[in-house]
């Protein structure tokens, strides 16, 4: 060790030198070293900033419990059931698969069931609870509670669900929820993020679908600190959403269940309006099916076969569907004239049981003719002749107006999807559409409610409302949403002299009370009860010349599918009218024969606000009509 | 031996040592290391567990060392510092044989009552062996090749073998840190040149080796490299360190969340919170301002102990100040390069203010012999 290396001066030099040039290039890089964090930290905070907001605050949605559906007394029609579910956490279960197998042998697991979850479970983090079953039982439920020890990291929750306690009765009204599909996604304008959330159930149809907006509610909020993994650390906030409206509906469900047991079996469909305020007290259609499946999730074969079905089950016949409204009709015309005062009450045609125009014959219903007959005596026996020789005086044009006037031909509104509009044709209209002139025969035709004639149901009771009231009473079925009561403005008077109006009553009169009536065997007993209607029977096809050379004359010849609808509208009482029916049996034949007994029944029923009492049937029919009525499935057969 | 005479006549002894301590010097470290205690309680959520109090012990027994050691006469270490060297070198090849695997390196042996990381220490013996080798050395042959060669093979060995751990940020402070001393030590500045390109050289040869037989870095430390070049590339994947660390740093903004508040660390978006990225934490809850202000201090460390090693006329003094000042710097720039995205993830800790406890206690040792060096200068 030489001690002068030490007091070496150059060396000395050297190393400061070079000590403060190594000290020069730190300073340098410490400098970029600020620079570089002035970038990230004030240039470029705001980017950052908001990148780590994302990072760290997931929003959960809390969806609101959906607005509860009830009938015009406060019966629950659609309900929020729990919905037992298992889920479970793989990061608690262990070995999944074990597990899996131990719950197949409690509650049901299909192996679709089994291979979803499976799925779920392996693709999501550890500490996710996938749902492995749902809809259980609480017995179900118990089950798996019991032995809770042998299934770690499997737990029970509980959900809310749409549940339809009426089931079949209430499905073409209140309708049925489903899962947000694409296409709904696509088809509504609706940024609502609820939609987005998996299992996540709107309206698919009926009131559910159409005032979907207000039953959904609003969801609630709740923002979760998550770290990076997902896991949530802790709740920032909470903000509870808003449950959906209660609904009231018109409909009275105890008749809305009979109504329903008495059309059953066959393809047919009845309204019950009140004919004063409107309101809907039952709407039917047969056959229906139970909703709360499609809530749940239908089997592939149960929805085959509900498709496949010829009475088309998910139609809603009473509203949706479109038929010809034959001589209920005949009223309209009627009207039109003695308005128009082509024809005064008490003027007689001569019906031959046809009448010729042209080259053309248009055949009265009864081959051998009526003869003479009045106003009262064409509605009462439903000669068509009469309507013929009135359609020729005022034409075409009149007709449609006056049918206007009660509804036809215009789509009534109503909560409810695929409303009818129905058809009142005119002159114009034949002409856009078709490109030809209309041609007499045409009004003659319409004149019975044939031809290019089409009206629902729903619009046969609100023109027989109006008939019984002379006002222009709108069909209502939102009694109240949210405790607030639909309002209506009361009806308008419609522009009909009264003496036209009682005309036409006193017709309606006859057909169900008086002898030779085409409802008289179906008319009321008691006199307080006693109803003015008016049969109808739609042809759906002519019956060809050549189908009468071979023998077919009657509809019970020909196939279900061809034969004619029957038809048949009343209001009762007819001193003091409360109530308009109308009833439509596709395919069911002669409406004074099918359809009246029917209107009678469910008139009735709606009247007694029950079972009606026997006498209020002719004692010839009482025995029948009770044996019948014990047969029907009603949900409380002792009312 | 009359020069150590006259050097021990004309520096403190005994207890008046204290007085004659770098006191600025002392207290920069001492503010450091709380700036690290109030980060780490609130990574940990506002808790003085489990880091902060282990942390505030270590640093107790680590300024208890510095004292020690500073107290010490700087001939002593001047003397023991090849002795430090071939322990830390055994050390580390014993590690390579018998060290434990934590965090997929084998860098700890297990003490029993610690665990040692011997690449730590080598940091420190390597400076001391470099410093008291340039000492020895006649300043005529300082640029010779043989006496070049012996230094550089004093610091390639221990590189080597801390590589093979694999931990390539330490085996960069090696290379570095003893490169500077022999830049120091006034080693023809044409070496430095060659050396320049060779490792230009060798950087290419490590990417063109990728995917050959005999390529020379692990699958993770090419992906490392990968991300680093774009981080956006994999920012769940490989990339996630830099892209969540740049995330942190930069919603501090201006003036930081708050202290403890904190969000991307504290919610574990941060990868090794406590130890490597620290910084981002500081950052993220006291801004740049926070950011600034311990860089600022840091470069005052830095300034310091250059003074003082400029005002040392003893050489080995100067040249273990120096080297101690410049292995502190390559610490707190790697890091702070890291975490910022300027360079790759390397693992290489905070000074002063990381978790960890080798690495505090031989920083306070090292302050110790910068404090042994500045006591026991000749004036």
């Amino acid at each position: 060790m030489s001690l002068n290396n030490r007091h070496n001066e150059p060396a000395a030099k050297r190393l400061t030198r070079r000590g403060l040039i190594l000290f020069g290039a730190q300073v340098g890089f410490m400098g970029l070293l600020g620079l570089r964090l002035r970038f990230l930290q004030v240039d470029q905070a705001d980017e950052f900033r908001l990148l780590a907001e994302e990072n760290r605050i997931n929003i959960h949605l809390l969806p609101p419990a959906r607005g509860l559906i009830f009938d015009r007394n406060g019966v629950p029609l659609a309900e929020n059931a729990q919905n037992y579910r298992i889920v479970m956490v793989r990061e608690q279960a262990g070995d999944v698969t074990t597990i899996l197998d131990r719950l197949g042998r409690i509650i049901p697991l299909s192996d679709d069931d089994r291979a979803t979850a499976l799925k779920n479970l392996k693709r999501r983090s550890g500490f996710v609870p996938i749902t492995v079953a749902e809809h259980l039982s609480w017995e179900q439920l118990a089950a798996v509670s019991a032995n809770a020890p042998a299934l770690p990291g499997v737990t029970a929750e509980v959900g809310l669900t749409r549940h339809y306690p009426l089931a079949e009765d209430f499905t073409h009204i209140v309708g049925y929820v489903g899962r947000v599909t694409d296409y709904d996604l696509n088809r509504i304008e609706d940024p609502d993020p609820l939609l987005q959330i998996p299992k996540f159930q709107i309206g698919k149809s009926g009131v559910e679908l159409k005032i979907e907006r207000r039953l959904r509610g609003f969801a609630g909020t709740k923002r979760i600190e998550v770290n990076s993994v997902g896991r949530v650390m802790r709740e920032i906030d909470r903000k509870e959403g808003q449950s959906g409206a209660k609904v009231e509906l018109t409909v009275d469900h105890r008749l809305q269940n009979y109504v329903q047991a008495r059309l059953a079996g066959q393809s047919a469909s009845a309204v019950v309006m009140d004919v004063k305020s409107g309101d809907l007290m039952a709407i039917g259609s047969a056959p229906s099916f139970d909703p709360n499946k499609f809530v749940t999730g239908i089997s592939t074969t149960e929805f085959d076969e509900l498709m496949a079905d010829p009475f088309s089950p998910f139609a809603n016949k009473a509203t949706q569907g479109t038929y010809p409204p034959g001589s209920t009709f005949k009223m309209m015309v009627a009207l039109a004239a003695l308005k128009e005062g082509v024809i005064t009450a008490d003027e007689e045609v001569t019906c031959r049981g046809h009448m010729e125009l042209g080259n053309q014959r248009f055949h009265c219903w009864k081959r051998a003719g009526h003869g003479r007959v009045n106003l009262r005596d064409s509605l009462k026996q439903s000669c068509d002749v009469y309507y013929y020789e009135l359609a020729q005086r005022i034409g075409i044009e009149k007709i449609a107006e006056m049918a206007r006037q009660f509804g036809l031909g215009d789509r009534l509104a109503l909560p409810l999807n695929g409303i009818a509009a129905g058809l009142m044709p005119t002159k114009a209209w034949k002409k856009r559409i078709y490109g030809e002139q209309w041609r007499i025969g045409d009004t003659l035709n319409a004149s019975i409610g044939q031809g290019y004639v089409l009206t629902s149901p729903l619009q046969l009771a609100t023109m027989v409302a109006r008939l019984a009231t002379g006002r222009a009473v709108v069909p209502k079925l939102l009694k109240s949403v949210d405790g607030v009561n639909t309002f209506v403005p009361p009806p308008e008077a419609l522009d009909i002299p009264a003496p036209v109006l009682a005309a036409i009553r006193d017709g309606m009169f006859a057909v169900s009370n008086e002898r030779h009536g085409t409802g008289y065997s179906t008319r009321v007993a008691e006199k307080s009860m006693r109803m003015a209607g008016k049969s109808g029977t739609s042809q759906v096809r002519r019956i060809t010349t050549a189908e009468r050379k071979a023998g077919v004359t009657s509809n019970a010849d020909l196939p279900w599918e061809r034969r004619d609808h029957a038809l048949f509208v009343a209001y009762a009482p007819f001193d003091a009218p409360r109530f308009a029916v109308a009833v439509i049996v596709e395919h069911g034949g002669g409406g004074s024969r099918f359809a009246a007994p029917i209107v009678r029944d469910i008139m009735l029923e709606a009247l007694y606000g029950g079972k009606p009492p026997p006498s209020a049937y002719p004692a010839s029919q009482r025995t029948r009509i009770s044996n019948e009525r014990k047969k029907l499935i009603l949900r409380d057969p002792q009312t | 031996m009359s020069y150590l005479v006259h050097n021990l006549k004309t520096v403190p002894v005994g207890l008046r040592k204290v007085l004659h301590l770098n006191w600025p010097l002392f207290l920069l470290v001492t503010a450091v290391a709380c700036f690290g205690f109030l980060m780490l309680y609130s990574v940990a959520g506002g808790s003085f567990d489990p880091w902060a109090a282990a942390q505030a012990k270590r640093f107790g027994v680590g300024m208890v060392l510095m004292l020690v050691v500073a107290f010490i006469p700087i001939y002593f270490w001047r003397n023991v510092a090849g002795l430090a060297y071939a322990v830390s070198l055994f050390l580390l090849i014993g590690v390579a044989l018998f060290g434990e695997v934590g965090m997929g390196a084998q860098r700890w042996i297990d003490l029993g009552f610690m665990r040692l990381q011997p690449s730590e220490l080598m940091k420190i013996a390597l400076v001391m062996a470099l410093a008291a080798y340039y000492d020895w050395l006649d300043i005529s042959k300082v640029s010779k090749p043989l006496w070049v060669g012996l230094p550089l093979l004093m610091i390639a060995v221990p590189m080597l073998l801390v590589l093979k751990q694999p931990d390539l940020g330490t085996a960069l402070l090696l290379g570095l840190g003893g490169t500077a001393i022999l830049w120091l030590a006034g080693v023809h500045w044409g070496y430095f040149a060659a050396a320049t390109l060779s490792v230009v050289g060798l950087i290419s040869a490590v990417l063109f080796s990728r995917g050959t037989s005999w390529q020379l870095l692990k699958n993770y430390q090419y992906r490392r490299i990968d991300t680093f070049l774009d981080p956006a590339s994999d920012p769940l994947g490989a990339g996630y360190h830099i892209t969540q660390s740049k995330i942190a740093l930069g919603s501090g903004g201006w003036s930081g969340r708050g202290f403890m508040q904190g969000t991307q660390s504290r919610l574990n978006f941060l990868p090794e919170k406590q130890t490597d990225f620290i910084f981002t934490t500081l950052a993220e809850e006291l801004g740049f301002i926070g950011g600034i202000s311990l860089l600022f201090l840091y470069a005052l460390i830095v300034l310091f102990c250059v003074i003082s090693a400029l005002n040392n006329r003893d050489r080995f003094g100067a040249l273990l100040t120096l080297g101690i000042a410049t292995t502190f710097f390559l610490f707190f720039a790697v890091n702070m390069s890291m975490v910022m995205g300027l360079a790759p993830v390397v693992g290489v800790p905070l000074p002063l203010v990381s978790y960890g406890g080798t690495a505090m206690l031989v920083l306070m040792l090292a302050f110790g012999l910068v404090q042994s060096a500045h006591i026991h200068r000749p004036k």
